[in-house]
This record gives C-alpha cells, sequence and structure tokens, in this order.
C-alpha cells in the first residue's frame, strides 16, 4: 500500500482561528473566526461549511454573518448536542478549528432584489438567516418591504438578543416576535409563529418568504403563506440534514433525489413540495 | 490499436499466465471460500482462482472504495496541521463478471462527478480490469438481464470468454495489451474463435432474459407510481436493519467520516468506513428527528436509489443484477421478489388506469 499526500484533496481543511466566543444562552455559543493566512471565506447568506474539531469530528454548520462583514472573519452559532459541538463549546478565543466550504446553495439574493421579503424563523432557524437579514440591511435599498417573524419556545432562548432589539427598532423592518411559552415579565406575542402570519399585510406577488425552523414548522407555516397567495415559487426553505462530506457522495442529506449539501440546503417550495422525506 | 482485438489463450497455459502477471505487480482474482462462498483475494497462479464462481461476498468495490481509507493526517501539537492523502495500491482484478463490471462504472460516476472525488479517482487509475464473461446465470438471485448487465460493455482492459479448450480475450485498452505482451502464451484468434464466440452471444441473448415482467424502461414509472406500496410495509416487518444488503451491494458507496486520535491524544487520522443508509440513526439529525425512522422507509430509499433517482442523475440503473442483497439477506428480502410485488400492484392500477402501455 502506497500513500501520498493530496493537494487537490476536497477533505483538506483551512485553519480557522477563534478571535471570539460568546456564550449566547445555555446551549448556544456564537464564534468570530478568521481564516489563517489572511484568506477570506467567500460565501453567500444560506450557505454553510463543515466544522472540525481533530479528533472529536466534523460536522456542518451555517454561516451566521453576511459576507458585506468589511472584517473578513466570519460567524458561526453552534448548538451544544453531540460530540463534537460539545468539543466546540470547549473553545475559546486563540484555540484554532478546521473549516472546510462553504458549499450548498444559498438564498437566491439576487432574485429578492427589487421585491418584499417576508423572513419568518423559529428556533435556530435564526442562524443561517441572521446571515440573510444582515446582507439585506447592509444594502437594504436594493429590496422592498421587510418583514422578519421570529418565534422561539421561551424568551430565555432568543439568540442574538442585542441584534434583534436592534431591528425591531428600525424604521425600515416590519418586525413582530413570538414566544411558545411566556414568562410573566414577557410583554410581546405568546403561541405559534403561524399564528402572526395572516396578520401582515403583503403583496403575495412581489414577495419572497423564506422559512428556516425545526422540521416540524416548515409544514404550517408554509400553509399560511400559500393562504397568503404568496406563489410556491417564492417560498424558500433551508433543510437540516445529517452531513459527512458536503460533497454530494456520503448519502447522509439525501432528500429523495436531491442532496441537502450540494442542491440545497435552500430550497424554494416547487422543488420540494411532492418529497414525502423533505419535512 | 484496432477497434476489434481479440487474442486467444490456451487453457493448459492459463495458471502460468496467471503466475507471469502476478510477477508483474498484485493480481486479485476470486477464490473459493466454502460452500457457495467466493472472495476477491490475491494469488499467485491461475490453479488457485475459481472459475466459476458465483458473485464473491464482497464485490471487487472493495479495492476502489476500502471499507476504510485514510483522508486526512493531522497533528495538533504546534497548532493545527492536517495534509490529505490517498492510500492506493498497483493491482490487476481478475475475473471481473459483466455486473460487477457495470458496478465498477457506477462507482466512476459517481466519485468522478464534481466535486470529484480524488481518493476515489487516484485508486483507479491504479487497477487494471479482467473481465471474464457468464456463459450461463449463476443462481437464480441473478437479474442482470433485467439491467442490462449480462453482456460485457467496457469497464475492462481484458475480457476473457471461456470458449471450452481456450479463452478469447478481448483487448479494451492499450493497459490490456501490455499484460497480453508481458506473456507470449497469447496467439491472435482466427476466424473460427470469432464465430464461436458470436455463436456463445447469440444463445446468451436467448437465455438471459427480463428475470422479472417489466420492461426496463418501464421501470421508473413503475417507482414513480410505487412510493406509497404495501411492498414497503411488507419489508418494514422483515427487514432487520443489519445493512449487510448495502455493504455486499456493488453499487452502495455512503459513507461515515471518522476520527481517531493516536496515543499521543493530538496526532491522529481522519479517515472514511462505509455506512448504510439502512442503519437507524443514518438520516437522524441533530435535532433529533429522524427523517427515514421507519425500516420501510429505508428499505425503499435502498430500491429508489437503484431504480428510480440514478435514473435522473445518471441515465441508468444501480442495480448490476448480480443478487448479492438477495442472497445475503437474512430475513429473505428478495430483489425479484419485491420486484414482482411491485408489477403486480402496478398492473392492477394500469388495467384501469394505463391500458395498453406495455
Amino acid at each position: 500500500m502506497e500513500k501520498i499526500a493530496l493537494t487537490n484533496s476536497p477533505y483538506n481543511i483551512k485553519t480557522g482561528k477563534i478571535l471570539h466566543a460568546k456564550q449566547m444562552t445555555e446551549h448556544e455559543k456564537l464564534f468570530e473566526i478568521s481564516l489563517k493566512g489572511g484568506g477570506r471565506l467567500d460565501y453567500e447568506p444560506g450557505q454553510f461549511i463543515m466544522m472540525s474539531v481533530f479528533g472529536a469530528g466534523e460536522i456542518p454548520i451555517s454561516i451566521s454573518s453576511s459576507p458585506t462583514n468589511i472584517s473578513g472573519s466570519f460567524e458561526l452559532c453552534v448548538r451544544a448536542v453531540g460530540r463534537v459541538t460539545n468539543a466546540i463549546h470547549k473553545m475559546e478565543a486563540g484555540d484554532e478549528v478546521g473549516i472546510r466550504g462553504p458549499f450548498g446553495k444559498g438564498f437566491p439574493i439576487r432574485i429578492f432584489e427589487g421585491n418584499d421579503l417576508l423572513i419568518v424563523t423559529g428556533g435556530l432557524g435564526i442562524a443561517p438567516l441572521r446571515s440573510l437579514i444582515k446582507y439585506v440591511f447592509d444594502n437594504r435599498r436594493d429590496f422592498g418591504k421587510v418583514h422578519i417573524l421570529l418565534g422561539c419556545k421561551s424568551p430565555k432562548d432568543m439568540l442574538f438578543l442585542d441584534e434583534i432589539e436592534q431591528w425591531s427598532e428600525r424604521m425600515d423592518v416590519y418586525y413582530e416576535c413570538t414566544v411558545d411559552h411566556a414568562v410573566p415579565e414577557w410583554k410581546g406575542h405568546v403561541g405559534l409563529i403561524t399564528t402572526l402570519i395572516p396578520g401582515v399585510d403583503i403583496e403575495p406577488e412581489r414577495t419572497f418568504a423564506v422559512v428556516v425552523g425545526p422540521p416540524v414548522m416548515y409544514k404550517f407555516v408554509i400553509k399560511e403563506l400559500l393562504a397568503k397567495n404568496i406563489p410556491g415559487r417564492q417560498i424558500l426553505v433551508s433543510f437540516e440534514r445529517h452531513m459527512k462530506c458536503g460533497l454530494g457522495k456520503c448519502g447522509h442529506c439525501q432528500i429523495q433525489h436531491l442532496y441537502a449539501c450540494q442542491d440545497g440546503p435552500v430550497f424554494n417550495y416547487e422543488e420540494i413540495k411532492y418529497l414525502k422525506e423533505a419535512y | 490499436m484496432k477497434d476489434l482485438q481479440y487474442v486467444v489463450l490456451g487453457k493448459e497455459q492459463f495458471d502460468e499466465f496467471i503466475s507471469r502477471l502476478s510477477k508483474l505487480q498484485k493480481v486479485v482474482a476470486p477464490v473459493s471460500k466454502g460452500y457457495k462462498n467466493f472472495s476477491f483475494e490475491e494469488v499467485t497462479s491461475g490453479n488457485s482462482v475459481s472459475l466459476k464462481y458465483i458473485p464473491t461476498i464482497l464485490p471487487p468495490k472493495k479495492f476502489f472504495m476500502p471499507q476504510r481509507e485514510t483522508l486526512l493526517e493531522f497533528d495538533t501539537s504546534k497548532g493545527l496541521n492536517a495534509e490529505a492523502v490517498v492510500e492506493y495500491e498497483k493491482m490487476t482484478i481478475f475475473g471481473v463478471h459483466t455486473c460487477d463490471l457495470a458496478g465498477i462504472q457506477c462507482l466512476n460516476m459517481v466519485f468522478s462527478e464534481h466535486p470529484r472525488d480524488y481518493n476515489y479517482m487516484m485508486r483507479k487509475r491504479k487497477i487494471n480490469i479482467i473481465g471474464l464473461e457468464c456463459n450461463e446465470y449463476c443462481d437464480e438471485f441473478a437479474s442482470c438481464a433485467l439491467v442490462n448487465a449480462s453482456l460485457p460493455s467496457g469497464g475492462y482492459d481484458l475480457f476473457f470468454t471461456d470458449l471450452g479448450d481456450e479463452y478469447i480475450v478481448h483487448i479494451n485498452t492499450q493497459n490490456g495489451e501490455d499484460m497480453i505482451k508481458s506473456a507470449n502464451f497469447f496467439r491472435a484468434a482466427g476466424k473460427s474463435d470469432l464465430e464461436e464466440l458470436t455463436e456463445l452471444r447469440k444463445k446468451k441473448r436467448v437465455l438471459f432474459r427480463n428475470e422479472v415482467p417489466v420492461e426496463p424502461r418501464y421501470i421508473p414509472e413503475l417507482f414513480d407510481r410505487s412510493y406509497k406500496s404495501r411492498v414497503w410495509d411488507d419489508l418494514d416487518e422483515r427487514c432487520l436493519a443489519c445493512g449487510n444488503c448495502t455493504n455486499v451491494c456493488p453499487t452502495c458507496y455512503c459513507f461515515d467520516i471518522r476520527d481517531e486520535m493516536a496515543m499521543d491524544l493530538k496526532s491522529g487520522k481522519r479517515y472514511r468506513v462505509w455506512d448504510s443508509c439502512q442503519l437507524e440513526t443514518f438520516a437522524k439529525i441533530a435535532g433529533g428527528e429522524n427523517f427515514r425512522k421507519e425500516r420501510s422507509l429505508r428499505q425503499k430509499h435502498r430500491y429508489y436509489r437503484k431504480f428510480r433517482y440514478p435514473v435522473d442523475r445518471f441515465s441508468r440503473f444501480f442495480c448490476t443484477g448480480c443478487g448479492r442483497c438477495s442472497r445475503t439477506c437474512m430475513a429473505g428480502i428478495r430483489l425479484k421478489e419485491t420486484l414482482n410485488g411491485l408489477i403486480k400492484e402496478f398492473e392492477n392500477t394500469v388495467s384501469t388506469s394505463m391500458e395498453g402501455n406495455y
């Protein structure tokens, strides 16, 4: 058996240096990372990278920052659930992680231009959507009305609290938020995210809806969006799947004939509406 | 090189041909592993090769995509250092049946499609392939005619066909010609040799017929209409989710990637191993949802990955008709039986709505 180095291997990693690590909630931590050697991660909102801690393994993580961020660094929001994510959570500023990518098809931002946006996010769905939201704010003039509907289990689970407070105060955004379970000090909506949709004032023909959240959310949210007469092609979703390669080979992310890692993770409703394995 | 080039090897010289070849590089060929079990293993003489064999326990994919291979070596002692690697071995595989040639062709398509898998492609370049024709069916599990894999259609350097006292050998590549030249045992094929080969193929076309009653071109439609079939519920009750069917499949290539630390807890390897969509956690995500939780969904997924999804992507079936999944299944799930079940259901609906389609 012979062995040689493979410089063009897609499994080669870039070294990412953690510039800043911030515990956001009990389970989520935000990492600001820059590539060692000064290279810039060339990504679009909605794309993901493969992040690794050697010895623990490698996992897909969506990018939470916007490519319009001038500093050249990028941000990843990681929820500690398994072996790799728990290893990542032990990392602090100055530590190094492995980065591959970016991978996948992001949100069709150029097609969004000149249209209104209805962004619907639940739970950890804010992680990839923050990339889109920040991108839109940095290019705010290119878009029409922007609605953001945000849902989470309870106020203590809310991610990016400071930023969301700022979004809610912007005059160029229609923002609403709801929690499934309130606490006494909570003054906002209580109820499922679907309850916010009927009241949104949109012109369906020129509105693109973007939905990211836990699998159970899609069915009900999409139903409400269709009830608002938004065409299926203008409803975008992003799916979480188990992934090992990011290259359309390992088979873990397959949704019937589609691969979330290469054909997605962003799909429009028309592409996936007949797929039983989609959500 | 001429378009068609055939030579002939007397059977008495086969042993010496393999010995000679094995002195140049590693030769693997089917060898007997007990009752009705065969395996591709290293040989140094033709006498140890099982020339009449039913498909080996594992297909030759194990040489193209090893059960375990290192993708990356890392060292974290001084910052983060990692280097992607490929492990390969020069070898000649002798005795590959047409079903397994088709299997290798499927894997070639998958791994050379962008983004390319250079580990696979590098290894593939180091392997010579010598095919061996099946003059008759190996056993009742085969369905190679259905998927058009019972006759040779490229994918080899040399191809051997048994004509009784001798082998007629098709030279398909320059590599193949070099192997022929390394041994002085071959003579040019005469007119009667070629006629004999033509006659054999003619007989085979009669002998190897669609093993299930459906025309291959209607299979995609059959599957389009079978997503909710009761056949899958039946498999749900029988499947043990052991993953044997995918391990022995010549076109199953799903994998897992894992890390292994050395004893110093600083350096280590990232390696890939075969995985199986039949295992319960295969499509489970971090949030806990499992998109193919039931065994029926996982078995259905396996069948669609053979007969439906690759038709759009690669314009071919990813079943080669080798029959391994049926032979190995502990629960007695048989591919032909599954297809027959789908066809029967299909016909019942066709008779009312799609009459005259075939």
